[in-house]
């Protein structure tokens, strides 16, 4: 029961980063899935992408009125990543565990020194900009 | 157009190898490529992203490796997140957030490689 609590809590903050960062939430969920409720790295990934579809349309209707959403340049984007995604989810579904598990933990690590260099970055004011240059 | 491609590329990739979004390939390489300024890149990318998971969450559900119940543990709670983040969103220190963030990632790696 507790690891749910503890799990649920970190849907919450995963919930909270992807507003505040425009992503996924996924670097959160795959640690509250596999850690904590105890799954096998890949089925941790595998409903990470699941909790992921929701948060990301929610969060995208909650900016549909800012303009910064170019809903058509993301259905091309959207589009453009079939075949890659399809072969990434064959390659780690045949990796072994403990492999998968390494590559995610340096990627987490990556992904914490790119988030800790661009706050200084983001607290600079871009809104001068228009939203797309083209 | 053939631009959004490649980031869609690079983000399906990231996206199914990790169960993450790929935003934080996607949002870079959207400014440099695309002219687009950070705000418009992470809420197109945000978007995205929305139909970059269903492509990996169909993919590993055909695999057999999608817990249904255990998505919505994490996945429900994490709409109220998303409600909380907007909102709050103009009146926190990002620069604060993100630093805490960037330490409970290092903690969260260094737990998944030590503790399998």
């Amino acid at each position: 029961m507790t690891a749910y609590v503890i799990a649920a809590a970190m849907g919450v903050v995963g919930g909270f980063i992807a507003a505040l960062a425009g992503v996924g939430g996924g670097i959160v969920f795959v640690p509250a899935l596999a850690l904590v409720l105890g799954l096998t790295q890949v089925v941790a990934e595998a409903t990470s992408l699941l909790a992921i579809v929701p948060v990301a349309i929610l969060g995208t209707w909650q900016q549909r009125r800012t303009g910064d959403v170019h809903l058509r340049d993301a259905v091309i984007i959207g589009l453009g990543s079939i075949a890659t995604a399809v072969l990434a989810a064959f390659v780690a579904d045949q990796l072994p565990q403990e492999v998968l598990r390494i590559l995610f933990a340096v990627f987490m690590v990556l992904i914490a020194v790119r988030i800790w260099r661009g706050a200084e970055r983001d607290a600079g004011d871009d809104r001068r900009q228009p939203s797309r240059i083209t | 157009m053939w631009r959004l491609v490649a980031v869609g590329a690079a983000g399906g990739a990231l996206s199914a190898l990790f169960g993450v979004g790929g935003g934080v390939v996607m949002v870079p390489l959207m400014i440099m490529l695309c002219g687009y300024n950070s705000r418009a890149a992470t809420a197109t990318s945000l978007a995205a992203i929305a139909i970059i998971a269903l492509w990996g969450t169909v993919t590993y559900g055909l695999l057999g490796n999608v817990n249904w119940g255990l998505a919505a543990v994490v996945g429900i709670p994490a709409l109220l997140g998303v409600v909380i983040g907007v909102r709050v969103r103009a009146r926190i220190s990002a620069v604060l957030i993100s630093r805490v963030f960037a330490v409970l990632l290092v903690v969260s790696a260094v737990l998944l490689v030590v503790n399998p």
